[in-house]
């Protein structure tokens, strides 16, 4: 039978990781400390921020208006701290729909969105989404009209990218909170819509 | 600081060279004609930063719009559906 035990021998990256963690402990460059603090704050971050931001937006015309053309510095204004991320915020309309991507790895507006989730690392997304954006969508359940023109965003040097959704119909008088509920991560990444719920 | 050489709205091509090292222009926008959308600033070149070199002087980067059909042939949908790219300026001819 297959053991299914927690112990699992290191990969090569993770020895890597753990070598030269303990090699700069060891120096004296970092401590443990800095280390879990360091990981703790990347933890700290959700996509709940990226939703808050995204209501206000909804909510407060002249907020949106400071997003659209500054996105870093109208979220320092909501008291998120943005460090070396160059914020560009993308609005979807009627007639366009924006999705993002990272062709070369990764980039992502962590601060905003915390962690990027695996299929958007994944060779399939990151090859595909540049490509026949149509396709990929429709296989995340999201069929857009030939209406509506598309615009993938590649996010290839410093600037990181959150999609503005619309604002579903039917959501008039909601509170910021709970407009923000219905924000997803895939909505701000853009291969998804809000629904009321 | 490199002085910007384009503004938004003018054309340009993305020069079609295949250099080694940290390059963050990819394959397969390379040659390719397309718009400004806008400057986005002046950045350490990251071919440079890779080598663990200063960076400077700092190069202008762009948002360049692209035609999806016009870097797909084969590609369906609708005509201006477009794909947004981040170049450095001395990408771009």
């Amino acid at each position: 039978m297959k053991d299914n035990g927690d112990y699992q021998p290191y990969s090569y990256f993770q020895l890597m990781e753990v070598s030269l963690r303990e090699l700069l402990v060891e120096k004296g460059v970092v401590t443990e400390a800095q280390v879990e603090a360091a990981v703790e704050d990347i933890r700290s971050r959700t996509p709940e921020r990226g939703a808050k931001v995204v209501a206000r937006a909804w909510v407060d015309g002249s907020f949106k208006q400071k997003l659209l053309e500054n996105g870093s510095r109208a979220c320092e204004e909501l008291g998120l701290d943005m460090p070396a991320l160059r914020l560009v915020v993308m609005e979807n309309t009627s007639s366009v729909h924006n999705m993002v991507v990272c062709t070369l790895c990764s980039c992502y507006p962590r601060m905003l969105l915390g962690l990027p989730p695996e299929w958007y690392k994944s060779r399939n997304y990151r090859s595909r989404a540049v490509r026949e954006p149509r396709a990929v969508l429709s296989e995340f359940g999201l069929q857009l009209s030939m209406e509506t023109k598309i615009r993938v965003h590649d996010s290839t040097a410093d600037m990181r990218y959150l999609v503005l959704p619309m604002r579903p119909a039917g959501t008039g008088g909601w509170s910021e909170e709970r407009l923000a509920s219905i924000v997803t991560r895939d909505c701000m990444i853009g291969v998804a819509v809000p629904k009321p719920n | 600081m490199i002085a910007a050489r384009f503004k938004p709205g003018e054309k340009v091509r993305v020069r079609k060279a295949y250099p080694l090292g940290h390059i963050r222009t990819p394959y397969y926008i390379r040659g390719h004609g397309g718009v400004i959308e806008r400057l986005c600033g002046s950045f350490g070149n990251p071919e440079e930063l890779a080598q663990m070199r200063s960076g400077e002087p700092k190069q202008p980067l762009y948002r360049v719009r692209f035609l999806q059909n016009e870097v797909w042939p084969e590609y369906r949908g609708n005509p201006e559906d477009a794909l947004e790219v981040e170049i450095f300026q001395h990408w771009l001819e």
